[in-house]
């Protein structure tokens, strides 16, 4: 009987280390992709019949600030912004990259970490892409 | 006796099990709260607090002033985007409370002392457009804060939302263009 608890102590150490090296990362494990490429592309990225590619990034802009995010990076020709939003203690950061594809759209890609994870929830950049939609929508309309 | 015994084992089983639960709770990868990328109802109150136009389709005279005035605020110049509209600074500081470290130090000794806050960084992000009828141009400024204790861990992050701060920006922004700021 002491025997078999000694046993039992010796495996729920084990199970722990286990547990405790569960979340651990190593230089290799950031650069393994959780979801398939294509998946994790097709969820984060949106196009849209527009060419105007400065109008979109100043509508991204906007959709992101209304959103709580704070502006860090924005760069005109490489099409990209980065901006930073606190959630309670985690930090968000987010950047969306706007480039033109073929003579008549633009793609806008979004891709957003929450805190030391990268966000893979389709839900969650669905949001995202509505509110621009939104925005864009305003902005064709001239509301403001 | 026999049945005592299996209890007893069954009852140490459901401890460990208990035990293994917690701890891989607190191990496990901190789960992501849905729906964060959603607009707030909110989020139209603080355009309002953020924002401000000024009757002047110059964009880089703006952008000029605000990043003058960030200067005069003793903010260092981190990004800027002159094509989109975009500076962005941020300012170190100190953000010792004299009353909050008295009643640490009373109730809780130097270890509570070193959880009181020390040190800042506010970071201003300014974004300039277009007004709607191509006649203004749109002016909205987002702030935020890191704090850090007295051992330079982060004590908290938060947006600032104060009316305060935004209306004295403003006020200086104003003051550097020589245009009265009009709320939207």
């Amino acid at each position: 009987m002491k025997q078999s608890k000694k046993y039992l102590g010796v495996f729920i150490a084990l199970l722990l280390g286990v547990f405790v090296s569960g979340c651990a990362t190593t230089a290799g494990k950031a650069f393994e992709m959780s979801e398939s490429q294509v998946k994790l592309r097709s969820m984060q990225t949106r196009a849209f019949d527009t060419t105007d590619k400065q109008k979109m990034m100043q509508t991204v802009i906007s959709t992101m600030q209304d959103l709580e995010f704070v502006i860090d990076k924005a760069d005109l020709t490489l099409g990209s912004i980065t901006g930073t939003k606190f959630l309670g203690n985690a930090v968000v950061t987010m950047s969306v990259t706007v480039r033109t594809r073929g003579e008549k759209q633009l793609l806008v890609r979004a891709n957003a970490q929450f805190g030391l994870t990268s966000v893979d929830d389709p839900a969650t950049y669905q949001d995202f892409f509505t509110s621009l939609e939104k925005a864009m929508f305003l902005t064709a309309q001239q509301v403001d | 006796m026999e049945c005592n015994k299996n209890m007893k084992k069954i009852s140490l089983l459901l401890k460990s099990f208990v035990f293994l639960i917690v701890c891989f709770n607190l191990v496990g990868c901190v789960s992501i709260p849905k729906g964060f990328l959603k607009i707030e109802e909110k989020s139209l109150e603080k355009r309002q607090v953020q924002m401000r136009q000024y009757e002047t389709t110059d964009e880089t005279k703006i952008l000029t002033a605000v990043a003058g005035v960030l200067q005069d605020l003793s903010f260092t110049l981190d990004n800027s985007e002159t094509k989109l509209g975009f500076v962005a600074g941020s300012k170190k500081a100190d953000a010792t409370n004299k009353g909050q470290i008295f009643w640490m130090a009373l109730l809780g000794g130097a270890n509570a002392v070193a959880q009181c806050d020390g040190a800042e960084v506010i970071k201003a992000s300014v974004i300039t457009k277009p007004g709607a009828n191509g006649k203004t141009t749109v002016v909205r400024a987002t702030f935020q804060r890191v704090v850090w204790n007295q051992m330079g861990q982060v004590n908290r992050v938060e947006s600032i939302n104060d009316l305060d701060v935004y209306q004295k920006f403003y006020d200086s922004l104003s003051k550097a263009i020589f245009l009265e700021a009009q709320k939207i």
